[in-house]
């Protein structure tokens, strides 16, 4: 891989990790209206994803949204105003931490209705396709929403179809606090692909380079006709589902946490095989100092920024508008 | 009205013309749904492109999905979703995606989608099959619905929704594909979504039809037209939004409403419509508001049952007489 790609996933990551961090000690403060859920733990699983794919590639997420578009290199100044709920966020304060939309990086929406994600990005790769656009989508989903019918119901047309699409579980072992193997017959997300004529991947999601190198292959795939993969990267969230959320009843275990939280930290991992591969701490800490820097702007600004207008909620739901009546 | 820009056809063949000529004339649409391909191979779509026809697995909820993806990526799709129960089924992409991404965006997106959802009431086919679910739909903010009663307006209202930039469900009463009127020929001939249309000028009682009621409305009027009760009768045609100036303006000629919906009588559309009347009308009301509705029950299949419970012209010209 080239060096240059390395300090972008580098940076990514460390947006993503920096902006969770952030968001965090806001909503400690006080600051955030609504539910919040933190990306921490699947950062490599994200940027390996996002880096395998172009800018005017599509993504769509779930409604722990904030680590996708990041991943797919959008600005961090909307995305933090918007979850302050600001005139000046992404989505004009109409969507929130769970519904991060950022269509410049080719972001098409998180959702969160679990699951609903899958058929946006489905129908996506059926304009690239019908267009012959050569571009393709890939829609990040939990082993929670792996549950939904509308997982299977996609996966069948993607695979009739040879739809130009990537199928990514970010399987971090928990729907919300119930733990997959409480609720998949198959623990392994990836083999329900088969069942549908989808070839099914099983990465370490914690290690950048195999999800990047899993997912540069489902791209080249898809690109070239070949239709759709499903990879399932094996992470884990180090924080709790919902931040602030306490969920008295210790459904994992405290030495699982410190094990991802000590051993297996993608952000950690990476910086590691960085140095390794002969990159300098030098270097390292100008992209650290960069990634600490945008996301102080992005707070700064987000807190600057304005409440919308109440009259404003009346605005944007049609395109083509209808009499909307108080 | 049979002149050379107008042709005899069918409800369904009128439905039929409208997508053939927005499948023709334009390169961004496309169709998807069960059994579509059948069609196709009938010349049914033309000469259009069989990129763009899409014989859908059984799969409602995932391709009324994919058609939203569609949608906001640069397509403009129409999703056959046939029976209208089946509706249900596609419910949550309906909902929480096409009526809400434009604007849980920020208005980052466009989202042209048509969903056809044919009612197949009235025909022996029970509960699962029988649904008139438009009034559900009215409740979704960020959708439109509209409801053709005519081969005319359903040409043309199916157009305007294929056109229209935001989702619009096109509810078609099945009962009409095989009525026939006179269609517009002009493939640039739409139904504006949003207007109402007066069928029978009169100045006793105000009928406001919705769907399929029309024709029973129609004759109901000729029948109290033998008694000397002058009926005004106007077919609403879009359910979302609703036409409050038309409802006022039938109101303000006759003072007597009678409201025909063959939707469930609780939170029906004629429910909606007796609240604007209430609300912006009550000093023009001479007497009480009459709804002609289906009773609260499941559809029944056996078909002694199933009959009298929507409405008929009996039962429209009976409430208008108490009016009277």
């Amino acid at each position: 891989m080239k060096n240059d790609l390395q300090s972008e996933a580098y940076l990514r990551m460390l947006k993503i990790r920096g902006f969770e961090q952030a968001v965090t000690r806001l909503v400690t403060e006080g600051e955030v209206p609504g539910a919040v859920h933190t990306s921490i733990g699947q950062e490599a699983a994200i940027v390996g994803a996002c880096m395998a794919l172009k800018r005017d590639d599509y993504i769509s997420g779930t409604h722990r949204s904030h680590g996708h578009p990041i991943g797919k290199g959008a600005e961090l100044k909307p995305l933090m105003a918007e979850i302050l709920g600001k005139v000046t966020g992404v989505c004009k304060g109409r969507g929130g931490s769970m519904h991060f939309t950022d269509t410049s990086v080719g972001s098409i929406g998180e959702s969160a209705i679990v699951g609903g994600g899958i058929p946006i990005a489905t129908g996506a790769a059926l304009t690239a396709q019908v267009r012959r656009t050569g571009q393709v989508a890939l829609t990040f989903f939990g082993d929670g929403a792996s549950n939904e019918g509308v997982l299977a119901e996609c996966l069948n047309m993607a695979a009739v179809w040879k739809l130009p699409i990537i199928f990514f579980c970010e399987n971090n072992g928990y729907a919300a606090v119930t733990p997959a193997r409480n609720s998949h017959g198959q623990p392994d997300v990836a083999r329900r692909g088969e069942g549908y004529g989808v070839p099914g991947v099983i990465v370490d999601g914690q290690d950048f380079e195999a999800v990047y190198k899993a997912t540069e292959a489902a791209v080249g795939r898809a690109r070239s006709g070949e239709g759709p993969t499903l990879i399932e990267a094996k992470t884990y969230r180090f924080d709790e589902h919902c931040v602030g959320l306490f969920i008295n009843g210790n459904y994992r275990p405290a030495e699982e946490i410190s094990h991802y939280k000590n051993e297996r930290d993608p952000v950690t991992l990476f910086r590691t095989s960085l140095l390794t591969s002969g990159m300098t701490v030098g270097a390292l800490l100008e992209i650290e100092g960069e990634a600490s820097r945008l996301v102080e702007d992005a707070v700064a600004f987000a807190k600057d920024s304005a409440f919308p207008d109440p009259e404003e909620a009346f605005e944007l739901v049609h395109a083509n508008p209808i009499p909307i009546r108080r | 009205m049979n002149d050379n820009n107008t042709k005899r056809m069918t409800y369904l063949d009128a439905l039929g013309l409208a997508q053939r000529e927005e499948l023709e004339g334009r390169d961004d649409t496309i169709i998807i749904g069960e059994d579509i391909a059948l069609y196709a191979a009938g010349g049914a779509y033309g000469n259009t492109d069989a990129s763009r026809i899409r014989s859908a697995p059984i799969s409602e909820c995932g391709f009324a999905g994919m058609a939203v993806g569609a949608a906001i990526t640069g397509l403009r799709p129409i999703v056959d979703l046939t029976i209208a129960n089946f509706i249900y089924l596609a419910a949550d992409p309906i909902i929480n995606q096409a009526a809400r991404l434009r604007y849980m965006t920020g208005g980052q997106f466009k989202v042209p989608v048509t969903y056809r959802a044919s009612m197949w009431h009235s025909q022996a086919n029970a509960a699962q099959h029988s649904d008139r679910p438009y009034p559900m739909f009215m409740n979704i903010p960020g959708l439109k619905v509209v409801c053709p009663a005519t081969p005319e307006d359903a040409k043309g209202l199916l157009k305007a929704a294929i056109r229209d930039d935001d989702p619009v469900i096109v509810f078609e009463d099945n009962d009409l594909w095989g009525k026939k009127g006179d269609v517009p020929l002009d493939t640039n001939f739409v139904v504006p979504i949003g207007k109402a249309r007066t069928h029978r000028e009169g100045s006793d009682v105000s009928i406001i039809s919705v769907s399929g009621s029309l024709r029973h409305a129609l004759k109901a009027a000729d029948d109290l037209a033998k008694d000397g009760v002058s009926a005004d009768v106007i077919d609403l045609r879009t359910l979302l939004p609703l036409d409050n100036e038309a409802i006022l303006a039938t109101l303000a000629k006759t003072g007597r409403v009678v409201i025909v919906d063959p939707a469930h009588r609780t939170m029906g559309a004629a429910a909606e419509i007796a609240a604007i009347i209430v609300e912006d009308g009550f000093d023009m009301l001479k007497k009480p508001v009459k709804r002609v509705v289906t009773p609260d029950v499941p559809i029944p299949f056996s078909p002694p049952m199933e009959a009298p419970l929507y409405p008929n012209p009996e039962r429209i010209a009976a409430a208008a007489r108490e009016l009277m």
